[in-house]
């Protein structure tokens, strides 16, 4: 264990971060697709909820594996032999943001419209009838109430995307669990090597908890 | 007021409405003057909110015409904002923004529109919410006030957009009795200074003491109508006598 630890213990550092960075690019864009296409599935328009309807059912119908190699491999191979266009590349990282950003942005996407549904209706008929335009009442009135309830779901998809990560080691990228493959490969010592990463997740993720704990804390109104 | 020639602020004709099959309105005949106060009556699922909803186009007509201070909302290229900023609307529920304290409840639409700057926004909003008698709750939360203060800062809520016109769907119908007067007299100074006023309830008192005119309904049409007088003192239709029979 502190032979691992010593002689491995800097490089499982770095490839957590490498995890954390992929996460931290596919939780961004993931958060600016869910809150698109979760407000395209209540606004008044058909086309809009029929968009965001098939979006989140096709990304929620594919195993993320699937997705990334299509996104790694498939993409590319379509645009470069299918297409004769040529001259794209994409790295592990980038294929793996953007693999993360539709998978979770899709379950944003839900959540964020039950978070929007489960505001009463009442609160957007008060203010429209003040004259405030739908988008306005949107931003100041519907969604700081929904986001409020939402929080909770939230990081509970965000630690699920941040375990995905995990997934993306098949596509080589450096994140934790492809560096320990090569850790145990090298020493053998499986069992201690996935109880370091195991230990590791989970004290991120334990972090991850606290800071969502404290930041609901002081989302409470008028405590 | 008699001096002064009775401009028409409300003129609804042949006015339809359905959802889906359902016809709820079936064709409504109505002029509200400047000033006045109409009260709506009428058994539940009479069409009553229905009504008074197409007033401001939270539900858009099917049918027929509504002109709301010589604008006609029935037309979709009309900026029915616009109309909204001059026709306040007061829940039965309230519905007042629960992530805002009530200062700022009453000072979003004014300043999000840009009808007032902040400062004269937060004055109006202190002035208001004194008229109501709730100057000391400029800094608490919804949660924090009973339904009746909650009701009185609704009502001060649309006040600040200073709007021609005001619309009450039962007031007071989600209230405790003991919290019905405090409601009632916010509305009949509002009354008293010559606000107009279309008021859907079942205070019989308040339709008595503060209504120009009553108008009943029943199964999507206007009944009867009349003044107070009329229409409690000697009503004319058996529907509308059966209806006062079993709320009086
Ligand atoms: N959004 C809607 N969709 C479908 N039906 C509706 C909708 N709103 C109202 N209705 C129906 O229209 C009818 C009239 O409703 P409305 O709320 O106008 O009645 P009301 O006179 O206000 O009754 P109450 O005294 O109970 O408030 C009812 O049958 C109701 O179910
Ligand atoms: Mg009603």
């Amino acid at each position: 264990m502190t032979r691992i630890i010593t002689t491995y213990g800097q490089l499982l550092a770095v490839a957590m971060g490498q995890t954390l960075l992929l996460a931290l690019y596919g939780l961004f864009f993931a958060c600016i697709i869910g809150m698109i296409v979760g407000i395209m599935s209540v606004v008044s328009s058909r086309a809009c909820r029929f968009i965001a309807a098939v979006f989140v059912n096709l990304i929620r119908g594919v195993p993320m594996i699937v997705l990334a190699y299509f996104i790694f491999f498939g993409v590319p191979y379509l645009w470069n032999t299918i297409l004769g266009i040529g001259g794209m590349t994409l790295t592990a990282l980038q294929a793996g943001s953007i693999c993360l950003a539709l998978n979770c942005g899709a379950y944003m996407a839900e959540i964020i419209r039950a978070g929007i549904e489960s505001v009463d209706v009442g609160q957007m008929e008060a203010a429209r009838s003040l004259g405030l335009p739908w988008w306005r009442s949107m931003v100041r009135v519907v969604l700081p109430q929904a986001i409020r309830t939402m929080i909770p779901s939230i990081i509970n998809q965000f630690i699920i995307t941040l375990k995905d990560t995990s997934i993306l080691s098949v596509i080589g990228f450096p994140e934790l669990v492809n560096t320990a493959k090569n850790v145990v490969a090298a020493t053998f010592m499986s069992f201690q090597t996935w109880a370091i990463v195991g230990a590791m997740y989970l004290v991120v993720i334990l972090l991850l908890q606290w800071a969502a704990k404290a930041l609901e804390r002081r989302l409470k109104y008028g405590a | 007021m008699e001096h002064k020639e009775k401009k028409i602020a409300i003129h609804v004709s042949h006015l339809k409405k359905s959802f889906k099959q359902l016809e709820v309105l079936k064709d409504i005949s109505l002029d509200v003057a400047e000033g006045e106060v109409v009260v709506i009556i009428g058994p539940s699922g009479s069409g009553k909110s229905t009504l008074l909803r197409c007033l401001n186009r939270l539900e858009a007509a099917s049918g027929g015409e509504i002109v709301i201070d010589g604008t006609d909302i029935t037309d979709r290229k009309c900026d029915i904002n616009k109309v909204r900023e001059r026709v306040g609307m007061v829940f039965q529920h309230f519905n007042l923004f629960n992530n805002m304290n009530v200062l700022r409840n009453l000072m979003l639409a004014p300043v999000d529109l840009k009808k007032q700057d902040r400062e004269t926004a937060r004055k109006k909003a202190l002035e208001m919410l004194g008229r109501v008698g709730l100057s000391d709750k400029a800094q608490a939360y919804p949660h924090q006030l009973s339904g009746g203060q909650k009701q009185r800062v609704a009502i001060a809520r649309a006040l600040c957009m200073l709007p021609d016109i005001m619309l009450f769907d039962e007031p007071t119908s989600a209230l405790d009795p003991e919290m019905v007067g405090e409601v009632l007299e916010v509305m009949k100074h509002l009354a008293h200074i010559g606000m107009t006023m279309v008021v859907v309830t079942h205070e019989m008192g308040f339709a008595r003491e503060v209504g120009d005119r009553v108008i009943f309904m029943d199964g999507g049409l206007i009944l009867e109508e009349g003044t107070p007088e009329a229409i409690f003192g000697n009503p004319q239709n058996p529907r509308t006598r059966d209806f006062l029979n079993k709320v009086l």
